[in-house]
């Protein structure tokens, strides 16, 4: 096992799967000379040269386009938004054009691509720069969605994201890229559509992704404390979701929170618990509860977006509330 | 009616080559069938037989025509939604064309794409697509990877002169031309976008000259002219597969019809005299008739010709209509590849 930061984990990955297969090229903001806004790509150019990683005017729906005509004629282009926020203007290329090909061209033509760069909110980055897009995409059938919380998550499953034949929505966390963590060295992939447990526990699941999944654990310490032995179980992938996993974890705890760091309404949650209350009903010994991030934009004053923000404590709360002991 | 086609290049005012004649016969009866087809395809709309939109391309034959004629086998195409003439011209079967607009299983994307989502890969067409401008910068990625793999492939894209005013297009080409790409950018100027005129939408009146701004080679082109056309594509494929560089080619035509089946031919904002004053640049009537002026043909194999075409939409017409529907379980075909965990 090597230590490695989440950037370096995703560093890693890139090129690996470049000098694996010559089709894979980076495109995107800033990922060659600048070596990444967030230093993600760093020595790449240097590898690789200009044709393989390509650095782009400011054109999100251009250079995604770019991206999704090049899969379409069999490259694997992996590009990089430099946040999610700016993706925005390229969501006519990822949901009209990468997500429908495939099914449009009656499976003729698909679209190998991965689509990467930090969603979520970091810190007082106000309004526009902190926002988790994550269940728009997992909204439309022939996109998947991959979020990792771990350096070894962040490798593995972007090598696959980088194999799959299919447009890949890969958001990682903007406060993640410094944290460590053991990656296993050599050959490591993760394979999509697959959730982990991160804690094992059998009195309450608690389901999150990406950064959530620090929040949680963090969480489940402090109800360790108070003899509360929390499941913590990181989704991975938000579509296609490890709904096998989710299952089996509530039908052994039977109280269950979800928690994302989205708005509340149409949100990731809402999906899970959709998926829980028809198919593990009779399971449950209390309503399923949500903590998400507050119902407003972001503000940029630092305790106003303190309390917008979930957080360890409001987890706690909610268990305590399924557990019926607040 | 070839007399009111002013002559713009001067491959129109020499004689046809008559080592070409085949060739030249041959983008007659190519547009004839598409002429021929889109007016089946507006009885089989006013029938029922064809939902959705439908947008018909009569009146601007001789574009995808003369342009696809200049393209070689392994090259890349993407259109706008108005692509049936560029399907037909690029060799997708009448039968495999017609099917689709009926939603049929036999149809070139088995039912699921229709009218505005034409596909046929093995001849490197690359779809219809509804997004105006949406498909621009897809071409400018074909064409980026034809460069990175080191191919003489080009990349083509056809649009609306609408799409000129959106984003997409400033993007794509601009890298394009940044990037020294082997893309043609041919916009197909016919005069609305939808129902407003192009100087109603553009503060620039010639489109051809948006590619300074990309320092990028542009032509402006009679596109009612096959030949005109063909000669300006041409130059334009050299350009790309031996210089790696783009083009804007700017081609001016009129669509006959309407916008689509459901804007009548003239009314709100364009008048009848407007439209009759443009039917008399007929492509296909100024070819048929430059062809028997050279030589080339004469009315009798001319009308032959027509015949054949008639009884050739005949007969996609009756494959489509007998054609089976899709089975229902195609509605969870090919969402994914793999279809590993999810249909």
């Amino acid at each position: 096992m090597a230590t490695l930061t989440y950037r370096d984990a995703l560093n890693h990955a890139l090129r690996e799967e470049m000098q694996r297969d010559p089709n894979v090229f980076l495109m995107g903001e800033e990922v060659g000379v600048y070596q990444g806004a967030y230093k993600v790509s760093r020595g790449l150019l240097d590898e690789f040269g200009p044709m393989r990683v390509v650095d782009t005017p400011i054109t999100e729906l251009g250079f995604a386009g770019v991206g999704v005509g090049a899969a379409m004629v069999g490259l694997r282009p992996v590009i990089e938004f430099m946040t999610w926020n700016f993706a925005l203007l390229a969501v006519d290329q990822l949901v009209n054009s990468a997500a429908k090909m495939r099914y449009m061209s009656n499976g003729q033509v698909g679209v190998p691509a991965v689509f990467r760069g930090p969603g979520g909110s970091a810190l007082q980055l106000a309004s526009q720069h902190s926002q988790a897009f994550e269940s728009w995409y997992a909204h439309i059938p022939g996109l998947k969605v991959v979020m990792p919380a771990t350096p070894a998550d962040a490798k593995g499953l972007l090598k696959s994201a980088i194999r799959d034949d299919n447009p890949v929505i890969f958001i990682e966390g903007e406060m993640l890229y410094n944290i460590k963590g053991e990656v296993p060295e050599g050959e490591h992939v993760v394979p999509l559509g697959r959730a982990d447990i991160k804690r094992q526990g059998s009195d309450v699941t608690i389901i999150c992704h990406s950064k959530s999944v620090g929040v949680s654990l963090k969480a489940a310490e402090q109800l360790a404390n108070e003899d509360v032995d929390a499941e913590v179980l990181d989704l991975r992938t938000i579509r296609p979701m490890d709904t096998e996993a989710v299952l089996n974890s509530v039908a052994k705890t039977h109280r269950c929170v979800v928690v994302e760091e989205g708005w509340p309404f149409a949100g990731v949650g809402a999906q899970v618990v959709d998926t829980i209350q028809r198919e593990v009903f009779d399971e449950l010994d209390a309503p399923v509860l949500r903590v998400t991030g507050a119902d407003v934009p972001m503000p940029y004053n630092k305790q106003l977006e303190k309390a917008a923000k979930s957080d360890p404590a409001k987890v706690v709360s909610a268990v305590n509330q399924v557990l019926y002991r607040e | 009616m070839a007399s009111s086609a002013a002559p713009r290049s001067k491959t129109k005012s020499k004689g046809l080559d008559p080592a070409r004649a085949d060739e030249y016969r041959g983008w007659l009866r190519q547009m004839l069938l598409i002429r021929h087809f889109e007016e089946k395809a507006g009885e089989a709309y006013s029938l029922g037989k064809i939902g959705g939109f439908c947008h018909l391309y009569i009146g601007q034959e001789a574009v995808a025509v003369g342009s696809l004629a200049a393209l070689g086998p392994d090259d890349y195409i993407t259109c706008s939604y108005r692509e049936h003439g560029h399907a037909l011209a690029r060799g997708i079967s009448s039968q495999a064309v017609m099917a689709e607009l009926f939603g049929k299983a036999s149809g070139c994307t088995g039912g699921k794409g229709g009218s505005m989502h034409l596909f046929d890969a093995s001849l490197g067409f690359l779809g219809g697509h509804g997004i105006v401008g949406g498909h621009i910068p897809l071409t400018t990625g074909m064409a980026f990877a034809a460069k990175y793999r080191g191919t003489s492939q080009v990349a083509v894209c056809y649009f609306g002169e609408a799409a000129v005013n959106n984003g997409a297009f400033h993007e794509a080409l601009n890298m394009a031309a940044l990037w020294k790409l082997p893309a043609i950018y041919l916009c197909e100027n016919n005069r609305y976008g939808m129902g407003t005129a192009l100087e109603r939408a553009s503060a620039l009146y010639d489109i051809s000259e948006r590619a300074c701004s990309y320092d990028m080679a542009n032509e402006v082109v009679d596109g009612q002219d096959v030949l005109t056309m063909n000669a300006a594509m041409e130059r334009a494929v050299t350009r790309a597969r031996n210089e790696k560089l783009p083009t804007l080619l700017e081609v001016r035509t009129y669509r006959f019809m309407g916008h689509s089946m459901s804007d009548p031919i003239h009314g709100h904002y364009r008048t009848r005299e407007e439209v009759e004053g443009q039917r008399k640049r007929d492509p296909i009537a100024g070819w048929s008739q430059r062809l028997i002026a050279d030589g080339l043909m004469d009315e009798d194999s001319v009308r032959t010709m027509d015949k054949n075409v008639l009884q050739e939409v005949e007969e996609a017409y009756q494959f489509a209509d007998q054609a089976p529907d899709p089975a229902p379980e195609e509605l969870y075909t090919h969402v994914y590849a793999g279809e590993e965990g999810e249909r």
